[in-house]
């Protein structure tokens, strides 16, 4: 068990290297920071002596070193546009994208599980058909567009929730949170909704096929044979096996909410990393999103990391030199 | 056997499968009982219809298939008209059934001791401890070494064989009266198929258990069936005792699949070959089924349908066992 862990801490690592060339090489050759950091005015001494505070005179290899050095440590300097440390800035916004994403996450679980069980059930039922409906708008209508109408019908017409911000959050140490406020859970269902839906619909789906797949296993049939009730049969035998597809596409869309949450952060002007990415964007304030982008794919791989695990947990094909073997 | 009351009575069984290109009769015009602790072995090629009859029985017919004529009755009770929940305290219960693939039959997921603590709860008033003890007794009788160890293993950690252990346990564990048992041995290693079919053989006998017993192994069937039914493209072709059966079939076709049944030394053979191919569902021949491969064919056997004759000692499909027929 320590020894699979550790294994796949350690095939993550070239992943994140990989990905950490990348920032790195969008840092030094996309834009000129030495530019944008001075200005319209300088001096030829001026700039020679940023440049070499910045290390940018030393080869390739060592600027790379030392960048990936800084970044273990969570230093990624300072924002061109704001001036203040990136990593300060994150920090600042994590909570906001991260408390957002969890609504979403649970929404999506929640609610796109059952509907898949459902409808892996009750194939042929008016609902199922509703459903299925309902997950082809989810799945074809862009975020954004779904976030503007969710506004227009909720803020706009019906005035019921607010069409923008986190409205009012209370402090805990470092992290803000907008769950301990009434205009703050108030203000993130909008946005949920608009992050969720799309991975509500895919993981009903999902669901809906897996358990079709599965009801028609000998297991199944068997288990029907021995004359267990419909319940046992459903949700003890033909969920439990559906749990390791499911497993993994909820956990690759885990990392896709918290990182597609840009979108829906731009359309409710929602305070987060996303947001803040977006507008770093606009004035290539490299630090910021080479930072971000290390995020995302730090995100990503624990994410794969925790999906292994719960592998182990569900199938116990995977606990290799468990009992005494098989003959 | 003869004055026993059957325990499971076949009437005239018809099975279909609405398609969009017309209705397919799986089954048409099926008959036969078997009475308490008999064993019925059945045979006959693949896609005659062996497993659609088993899963009429045990109500477990895929749909859209369904029961269009006829009655399944058990214990003098109709069944094939139960709903689903009336049926399902039956599964398992009074009929037992063992599919054909150890490897695929249990759930990858569970240990085979929360498989059979389930059944048994299911059907019998124990609470968990005792039904844990009463699993770890099955897998003895069925031959489990280190029961009580083993019992928390998942069915990955067993062979093939000792599976199928563990599937006849579980169908066994709630002491139905008859057990469906679809090609036990067919997916097990050879060296081990005559293991199991002594085990299931052996704990029928205990337990008075009354089986259904598909099987291409013409060894299994001389050794294990009281009686045998030859089915070909959904029907019964013949019925009998065993031993007329094997022997002295009457139907050319039970003939043709004995004919190079090897001596019993020699056992545990596959159905021997009969030129040509059973026909589809779609384009079965007017007349008798076999009729097209049948070496003693004749006028009638393209025109009209035969049903089960009397044939002395077996009954027989067979425009040849037709009184009338035979005088005119
Ligand atoms: N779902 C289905 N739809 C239509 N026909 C089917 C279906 N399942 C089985 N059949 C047909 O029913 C016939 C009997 O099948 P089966 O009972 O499995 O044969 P056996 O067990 O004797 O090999 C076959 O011709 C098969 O093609
Ligand atoms: S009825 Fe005719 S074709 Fe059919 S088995 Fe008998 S002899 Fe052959
Ligand atoms: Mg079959």
């Amino acid at each position: 068990m320590f020894a699979f862990i550790i294994n796949r801490i350690l095939q993550a690592i070239p992943v994140m290297l990989a990905v950490a060339l990348i920032s790195f090489a969008m840092f030094a050759y996309v834009g000129d920071p030495v530019a944008i950091m001075l200005g319209q005015d300088f001096t030829e001494a001026q700039r020679d002596a940023l440049v070499h505070d910045l290390g940018l005179d030393q080869p390739f290899w060592v600027q790379f070193a030392t960048f990936t050095g800084h970044a273990i440590r969570g230093e990624f300097g300072l924002s061109y546009r704001l001036s203040r440390p990136v990593a300060e800035l994150i920090g600042e916004r994590a909570p906001a994208t991260l408390e957002l994403a969890f609504c979403a996450a649970v929404l999506a679980l929640a609610v796109g599980v059952p509907m898949g069980v459902y409808t892996g059930l009750y194939r042929n039922s008016w609902l199922s058909r509703f459903f299925l409906t309902f997950s082809l708008v989810g799945v074809s209508l862009p975020t954004f567009l779904i976030g503007i109408l969710l506004i227009l019908v909720f803020a706009v017409w019906l005035g019921w929730l607010p069409s923008f911000g986190r409205g009012d959050t209370v402090q805990l140490g470092w992290w803000s949170t907008g769950f301990l406020t009434w205009s703050g859970i108030k203000a993130l269902i909008l946005p949920s909704i608009t992050l969720g839906l799309f991975q509500l619909t895919l993981i009903m789906r999902l669901v809906r096929a897996e358990m079709l797949e599965v009801l028609r296993t000998d297991y199944i049939k068997f288990a029907r044979a021995r004359g267990l009730p419909n319940r046992a049969v459903h949700f003890g035998h033909a969920l439990k096996n559906t749990l390791v597809p499911v497993i993994t596409i909820v956990g690759l869309q885990l990392g896709a909410i918290i990182a597609f949450a840009i979108v829906t952060e731009t359309v409710f002007q929602w305070p987060g990393m996303g947001l803040l990415f977006i507008q770093s964007v606009g004035v290539a304030d490299i630090p910021v999103m080479s930072a971000y982008l290390l995020l995302i794919a730090l995100v990503f791989v624990s994410i794969n990391l925790i999906v292994d695990l719960l592998y182990y947990a569900v199938d116990p094909r995977l606990r290799i030199g468990r009992g005494k073997g098989g003959h | 056997m003869s004055n026993t009351a059957p325990l499971l009575q076949v009437k005239n069984l018809r099975v279909e499968f609405p398609t969009r290109r017309g209705t397919l009769v799986a089954l048409d015009d099926v008959s036969f009982d078997i009475a308490p602790g008999e064993v019925l072995g059945v045979v006959g090629e693949s896609g005659a219809g062996k497993s659609m009859t088993g899963a009429a029985i045990i109500g477990l017919l895929e749909p859209p298939g369904r029961i269009a004529r006829g009655e399944i009755l058990f214990a003098g009770k109709r069944i094939d008209n139960l709903r689903y929940e009336q049926m399902r305290r039956l599964r398992g219960k009074e009929i037992g059934a063992i599919f054909q693939d150890p490897l695929t039959t249990l759930n990858p997921l569970y240990t085979v001791g929360h498989q059979l603590v389930e059944t048994i709860t299911t059907h019998l008033p124990l609470n968990p401890a005792e039904a844990r003890k009463r699993a770890i007794e099955w897998l003895e009788h069925v031959g489990i070494p280190a029961a009580a160890q083993r019992i928390d293993s998942y069915p990955h950690e067993f062979s093939g064989g000792m599976r199928q252990r563990v599937v006849i346990a579980l169908a066994l564990c709630a002491e139905p009266k008859l057990i469906v048992a679809d090609e036990p041995t067919t997916a097990l290693d050879v060296s081990i198929q005559a293991q199991v079919i002594a085990l299931l053989k052996t704990l029928a006998r205990e337990k008075g258990t009354a089986m259904m017993l598909v099987t291409h192994d013409m060894g299994v069937i001389a050794e294990t069936a009281d009686r045998v039914a030859v089915m070909y493209a959904g029907r019964i072709a013949e019925i009998g005792p065993v031993r007329e059966v094997v022997k002295h079939a009457n139907h050319p076709y039970s003939a043709g699949l004995m004919a190079s049944i090897p001596p019993l030394d020699r056992r545990v053979e596959r159905l021997a070959q009969i030129d040509g191919a059973m026909p589809r569902l779609s384009a079965i021949p007017q007349g008798c089924a076999y009729n097209p491969r049948c070496p003693q064919v004749f006028g009638k056997c393209r025109e009209l349908r035969p049903d089960l004759l009397d044939a002395v000692t077996t009954r027989a499909a067979c425009w040849l066992y037709d009184t009338e027929t035979a005088r005119g």
